[in-house]
């Protein structure tokens, strides 16, 4: 039988966190493994144009910045898989991952995991999904040329949807549950001096109607009790993200929301298993932090393997 | 067998006048998980040769298409056996849903 190959790093998740990790790990020697998710990239995937990220300076396209940070850390010698990572074994050492259906040995662990879109749960969301009803308007917002769009959601990622739709769209209306906005005051401006965009302050979506796609929503204005249908072709939902750490319950210590618990750095409860990025991050959110928390794992990570003999 | 391309002008041709049944995806270049699902479906129509067809319309170029079969949200994926719409797949999951959808063809 084949020796299974242990790797100095396995690194869980290929977004902005795990892919800079994997570029600092191989940078430092260590034998590393991304672990990257059949569907790859994080978060990024699903934007069009990234602002914010230093060393740009017209912008980036969010795909391409990720194809870019995955050729960097392959290019310096990390191995990527497009699996996605189905358990983790803590009690073993090296500890045993199992993805995609194989098992893959490991010295120590980034997790890099990130978030998920969360869907507003609600009758008739999941249904009308891909009819009409999304979460990336950069991905769908052409098939609403024309047409009337509703955005739920307060934050950047709700102004940035809103505004992409703005180019197609006849008209786009945000659904917010409070009085105001939490995103960012140069998103907010952008979104409140754009005259295809309207707001429903204090309004909650109860349910989606329709036949094959979305035709109508029924909306609840949560001071007055008031409900009403408005008709509506899309729905764009960016009511936030919740983390992907549901393998590592019970294993790992982390918060009740399911955010992985940190200390001294990145070092999670279970030594030799380092975190980065939107899995436990849950107050900066960033591309550009996310990198840094990778790049803090990964020479933790390395600083472990030293003192523990083993690289 | 690599993917080929299909647009509105000879969809009739090439996917509903085709012999084996066709996996029509629906992309467009702007879009992440179209780029992700592109190596997975290369390498589905390479394990499917001469089984299923696996066929890419962009849609910003192929309107007429794309509004036929009410493509809201890309990738769709869309299995057609004998001319008519037998299956289809909203959005990016990995192989294994386009995998399913292909049985579904066989």
């Amino acid at each position: 039988m084949m020796e299974s190959k242990i790797y100095d790093i396995v690194i869980i998740g290929s977004g902005p966190a795990g892919l800079t990790a994997g570029i600092y790990t191989t940078r430092g020697s260590a034998s590393t493994l991304i672990i990257g998710g059949e569907i790859w990239g994080g978060q990024l995937m699903l934007t069009t144009q990234v602002e914010n990220f230093p060393g740009f300076a017209q912008g980036i396209q969010g795909p391409k910045l990720m194809e870019e940070m995955r050729a960097q850390a392959t290019r310096l010698g990390a191995e990527f898989k497009e699996v996605n990572a189905e358990s983790i074994d803590i009690t073993k050492k090296p500890f045993e991952i199992t993805a995609g259906g194989e098992k893959y040995f490991a010295k120590s662990v980034i997790i890099a995991t990130g978030a998920e879109t969360v869907w507003l749960d609600a009758p008739g969301i999941k249904d009308l999904i891909g009819r009409g009803i999304s979460s990336c308007a950069p991905c769908d917002a052409p098939f609403f040329r024309g047409k009337k769009v509703a955005v739920v959601g307060g934050g950047d990622a709700a102004m940035e949807e809103a505004l992409v739709l703005t180019n197609y769209a006849s008209e786009v209306t945000i659904i917010h549950r409070r009085d105001a906005f939490k995103a960012s005051a140069a998103m907010q401006e952008k979104v409140l001096s754009n005259p295809k965009i309207k707001v429903l302050w204090n309004t909650e979506v109860m349910e989606a109607k329709g036949e094959g796609k979305l035709e109508k929503l029924i909306l609840k204005n949560n001071q007055t009790g008031e409900t009403s249908e408005v008709p509506f072709d899309g729905l764009f939902v960016a009511i936030g993200h919740k983390p992907q750490s549901d393998i590592f319950k019970g294993k790992i210590d982390m918060d009740e929301r399911g955010f992985i618990k940190v200390s001294d750095g990145s070092k999670s409860s279970v030594p030799g298993i380092f975190v980065a990025g939107d899995v436990h991050d849950f107050r900066y959110k960033q591309a550009i932090t996310a990198a840094s928390f990778g790049c803090m794992a990964a020479m933790e990570c390395l600083d472990f393997l030293a003192k523990s003999g083993e690289n | 067998m690599a993917t080929s391309n299909v647009t509105d002008t000879d969809f009739q041709t090439q996917v509903i006048g085709s012999k084996t049944p066709v996996l029509v995806d629906f992309w467009a270049t702007w879009c992440g998980p179209c780029r992700m699902a592109a190596p997975i479906l290369e390498e589905l129509s390479e394990e499917y040769k001469d089984k299923v067809a696996i066929v890419k319309l962009d849609v910003d170029a192929n309107p007429v298409t794309s509004g036929k079969y009410g493509i809201l949200s890309i990738p769709t994926t869309i299995l057609f056996k004998g001319g008519k719409e037998i299956g289809r797949q909203v959005g990016f999951s990995g192989k294994g849903p386009f995998e399913d959808l292909m049985k579904k063809g066989l």
